[in-house]
């Protein structure tokens, strides 16, 4: 067999940009590299010398599309060094706000995204064009997530509210009131999302991930909880380092993280799912059970099922909180520096986002160390790359490029956290 | 009227459509609304909503000397993908525009004003050439802003 090289000079559909090189020598993978840059990096040495009351505010801005992670990580963080809780309704109105995050980001990715690529369009603008009804309720599910994050956050992107210790300000029970009627529209949006992409056809393909994600006792996981793995580690988020480890490899700027003494692992909406099964509302389990998703599932490719039993859960879980709001006393406690080191670790909608702090007893920072979901993923991505790549080394150049990309946009991939440019090459030899 | 500032403040020129809709609020007649957004489509789709008319400025990259400005009809024809490529979120301006000329959202007047960029690393400040296009661009929206509230 000669040698084939495919390049796909930018990788669309994936938040932000990178670049992909797989290398085929005859009927071999001989090499797949996903490419990043990372602006974490910047923003960690721009944290340095800042207050540590800003750390929600600056982080917020590496992304646009899942800022509320980013303050939710860092405030855990602080309030952890500080010896802060931020209990009962202050922390309610958290996890209110992050059920907003998931609601946009994941209706963005699952319809505007990824949907094409299973529907055999080239984009969400096509689909449109053939389906506008559809992609109008999905613009319309992504928009009461946005409300959500408005109402609660003070802002639709980069919510102003959040700080160190609570709230700014705290919604009133009439504001939160407002809200009941789209979210249970959009409940039965992502009910019916659910039962549209199990209808899907999924590539055959599935692999024995180590899956990670936060875990804890009678809630699913999004903005608290212990880490654990399929592969039995469960420990406190400060343990992380102990665990993982980041490395330095040539072609991308993002590190590659990897479990210590084991390798690659996964994050996000599969890991989740797998190991908080039993955390799951009653009508996204049974909405999971009808679509045919079990706590085994391992296809990456369904991914986009789960993303949609997430939406079902995030729109219940916006509901039951809404309902038991009470307006709280004061819209945060106070908090005082002191010297230490703290860590904090939330579930951005594409999986865990872990963030370690030290400040001095003035409050400034010295050192700020984010790690994102998707640079976490990145060698498991490399891997399906390589698998899928494999298993499918008859299909035409241009269709494995496409299939390649798809492999990518199983995980979501926030390059805008993680990076700059993509593109996508693949070469045989 | 509308007048929608595209751009990430933390990526260099690529903050040069919200440079110029901070400059373009201070100057603009009563009755024009001026926005800022980070280029998500969905979100530049609701701002759209309930204009008649908007002017978008945004960084673009087509090669030319930074600086340089653009003057585009996306109403009269796509617009051109390649010259939005440095948005820090794929899905941008041209995205949003014909996802609204599909689903029926679009005004009937959009122009978009590009400033070309050169620097898009990570980091605040406009570099020196595009900074220095900033009043040109400034003056070149005003002049739309003029053009479409006089044929009102």
């Amino acid at each position: 067999m000669s040698e084939r090289t495919i390049v796909t000079e930018y990788l669309a559909r994936v938040e932000g940009e990178g670049g992909m090189r797989v290398r085929i020598d005859g009927d071999r993978v001989a090499d797949v590299q996903l490419q990043i840059y990372e602006p974490p990096r910047f923003f960690e040495a721009f944290l340095r010398g800042r207050r540590f009351t800003e750390a929600p505010d600056i982080t917020a801005r590496i992304c646009g599309i899942c800022p509320v992670a980013y303050q939710m990580s860092s405030v855990a963080a602080m309030e952890r060094i500080c010896g802060v809780e931020v209990g009962g309704q202050l922390r309610a109105l958290r996890r209110l706000l992050y059920c907003g995050e998931w609601i946009e980001s994941h209706a963005l990715h699952v319809f505007m995204l990824h949907a094409p690529d299973f529907l055999g369009y080239e984009s969400a603008i096509e689909l449109a064009q053939h389906d506008a009804a559809l992609v109008a309720r999905a613009l319309e599910l992504k928009k009461t997530g946005n409300r959500v994050m408005t109402v609660v956050g003070g802002r639709e992107v980069h919510p102003i509210n959040v700080r160190v210790g609570g709230w700014y300000r705290t919604p009133t029970k009439r504001e939160l009131r407002e809200l009941r009627d789209p979210l249970q529209r959009a409940l039965e949006e992502s009910l019916a999302a659910v039962r549209l992409t199990a209808g899907f056809d999924f590539p055959d393909y599935d692999r024995d991930y180590e899956l990670v994600a936060l875990r804890e006792p009678g809630e699913y996981p999004i903005d608290a909880g212990r880490i654990v793995s399929s592969e039995g580690i469960d420990i406190d988020v400060s343990e992380y380092e102990q665990w993982f480890e980041e490395e330095h490899v040539p072609w991308s700027n993002a590190l590659h993280s990897h479990v210590i003494g084991r390798g690659s692992y996964l994050c996000g909406p599969l890991a989740r799912f797998a190991l908080s099964f039993d955390r799951l509302s009653p009508v996204a389990r049974e909405a999971a059970a009808e679509a045919g998703l079990t706590a085994a599932e391992r296809n990456p490719f369904r991914s986009i099922v789960v993303r949609c039993v997430e939406l079902v859960e995030a729109c219940h879980e916006a509901l039951r909180l809404i309902d038991a709001y009470e307006e709280p006393d004061a819209p945060a406690v106070e908090v005082e520096p002191r010297a230490g080191v703290g860590h904090g670790c939330t579930e951005a909608p594409r999986g865990i986002l872990w963030h370690r702090y030290a400040i001095d007893g003035d409050g400034t920072i010295l050192e700020a160390k984010i790690v994102p979901p998707t640079s976490q993923n990145q060698r498991a991505i490399e891997e399906d790359l390589r698998g899928v790549v494999e298993r499918s080394l008859q299909v035409p150049d241009d269709r494995l490029a496409l299939l390649c990309e798809q492999t990518i946009r199983n995980y979501d991939p926030c390059i805008s956290c993680a990076t700059h440019f993509l593109k996508l090459e693949v070469e045989r030899s | 009227m509308k007048v929608i500032g595209v751009g990430n403040r933390w990526r260099r020129d690529d903050a040069v459509g919200l440079e110029v809709a901070a400059r373009v609020r201070a100057a603009a007649p009563d009755g024009v609304e001026v926005l800022e957004r980070e280029g998500e489509p969905v979100a530049l789709l609701d701002a759209f909503d309930g204009a008649d008319a908007v002017v978008l400025v945004d960084a673009v990259s087509s090669g030319a000397p930074p600086g340089t400005l653009h003057r585009l009809d996306a109403v009269a024809s796509a617009l051109p993908g390649e010259l939005f490529r440095r948005s820090t979120h794929h899905l941008g301006v041209p995205e949003a525009v014909e996802l609204g000329r599909a689903l029926g959202r679009l005004p009937s007047a959009v122009v978009v004003i590009g400033v070309e960029g050169g620097s898009w690393d990570a980091g605040e400040a406009l570099s020196p050439p595009v900074a220095a296009a900033v009043g040109a661009a400034v003056d070149a929206v005003l002049e739309e802003v003029a053009r479409c509230t006089s044929t009102r």
